[in-house]
């Protein structure tokens, strides 16, 4: 692994502390007179100011489908005998009664734990963006990734609610369908997405530094 | 007015020679690895430049495999079952079209569009630019927009996430039939391989330098 230096190697300096506007497309930096990268032609701000409302917003958006993504039925199972709607959390609790606890288990994480957790990560995200926060920043950007990096996997859940109802349709003996829970859940997935993609995680760096630089003023002032 | 600072920081270089973090806005100066290796940014460990040998070469070769196997796994059959002597199988679109009635069909569409639809357009979008780069041409027309919209689309397609979805599906309906493997979700299985390696080869910086530089 090679690390990148600045020249001189002296107090690390931002692109906004230049008094350039970054690319976060690709990476490169203009003056602030530019509303455009000339590169890739991406919009450029120097730091996005609707970030944190939009991304309350989709947040928002997020959480209102994930409640009826848990009431309502995931998956309608017909067999010869019975016909049974399973909810996310029933489903799961039904395959632990048929002892399979290592599945049911993976079901609860992937479906409920982890959409739960995002919601909660992105929330405090936003938050500490926006009032500051004594976790290090560093945790904060690594937080961040796996947010984004996990999210996307939630939408396994939708994907194999249609390859059974796709694939299990063997007329009378036995055929899935899904519920409405597959869409609001699938719904819930993509907002959640959308509010990671909306923060600007340049924020979390921003109140660090604003942070030390007000307290290096503080002891001047003091002395 | 924004203090603008020379002498020691990275302002005594020309803007094309810069690179800011896109996760925490530091500047530095670029300097490319040595191949095979990393520039990390050091305050947030973002990786910034990592260029490989022959990249643009192999991802050609594995985007063409990608395609290939994207249009192959859409037509053949995927997973079939059978139970009490009856059967079905069923194909990548049958999946997708799953989702049929009324609001479903929303689903349907999306989900045809995360697993076939946007795979499918990010690989010829890297097509299409990469392949002039690799060729030492100039880009075509659109390349720079094109190859952005490449990386925007990056988390949306999810035919890697569907094929993990194959297995836990395969698992939820053993007790009720059996199961086959169609052609289809091989082909599927090596694409997700291939999509991994492909995406781990593709530096973006390099890519953006080479479309940056005029040539003749």
């Amino acid at each position: 692994m090679v690390g990148m230096e600045i020249a001189g190697n002296t107090p690390r300096l931002t692109a906004r502390e230049a008094g350039l506007v970054a690319c976060r497309s690709c990476a490169r930096v203009w003056t602030p007179d530019h509303a455009r990268c000339g590169r890739c032609g991406a919009r450029l701000q120097s730091r996005d100011p609707g970030s944190l409302q939009r991304v309350w917003a989709w947040w928002i958006a997020g959480l209102t489908c994930y409640v009826p993504a848990n009431l309502y039925p995931m998956l309608i199972t017909d067999t010869l005998l019975h016909e049974s709607a399973n909810t996310i959390v029933g489903g799961a609790v039904e395959i632990a009664s048929h002892g399979s606890y290592g599945i049911a288990a993976i079901i609860l994480i992937a479906s409920v734990l982890i959409p739960v957790g995002k919601f909660l990560a992105i929330a405090f995200l936003a938050i500490t963006a926006r009032h500051g926060s004594r976790v290090d920043p560093g945790k904060r950007q690594h937080l961040y990734e796996i947010v984004e990096f996990i999210g996307r996997w939630s939408m396994i859940d939708v994907f194999v609610v249609a390859i059974l109802s796709a694939l299990v349709q063997l007329s009378s003996v036995a055929s899935i369908h899904p519920g409405s829970a597959a869409l609001t859940f699938a719904l819930s997935v993509i907002f959640t997405m959308l509010s990671a993609q909306s923060f600007d995680s340049r924020l979390i760096w921003d109140d660090v530094r604003a942070r030390r630089i007000a307290a290096r003023h503080r002891k001047d002032v003091s002395a | 007015m924004t203090h603008v600072h020379t002498g020691t920081t990275a302002l005594g270089r020309p803007l094309e020679d810069l690179i800011a973090c896109p996760s925490c806005d530091a500047l530095y100066v670029a300097r490319v690895p040595e191949t095979g290796g990393r520039a990390v940014c050091d305050r947030c460990h973002t990786v910034l430049i990592a260029p490989k040998r022959r990249a643009g070469l192999r991802i050609i070769a594995l985007t063409l495999a990608v395609l290939i196997l994207v249009i192959a796994a859409v037509f053949f059959p995927f997973l079939e079952i059978h139970r009490l002597g009856l059967g079905n199988r069923a194909s990548l679109i049958d999946t997708a079209t799953a989702f049929s009635s009324g609001p479903m069909a929303l689903l349907g569409l999306g989900t045809l569009a995360m697993i076939v639809v946007l795979p499918l357009i990010r690989m010829l979008l890297i097509l299409y630019v990469l392949t002039p780069v690799v060729f030492d041409r100039a880009p075509w027309p659109q390349a720079r927009r094109l190859f952005r919209w490449s990386q925007q689309l990056k988390p949306w397609a999810m035919a890697e996430i569907f094929a993990i979805g194959c297995a836990v599906a395969l698992v939820k309906v053993s007790d009720l039939a059996q199961i086959g493997f169609g052609p289809a979700f091989w082909m599927f299985s090596v694409l997700v391989v291939i999509v991994l390696f492909n995406d781990n080869y593709l530096c973006t910086w390099s890519v953006w330098k080479s479309l940056e530089t005029p040539r003749d």
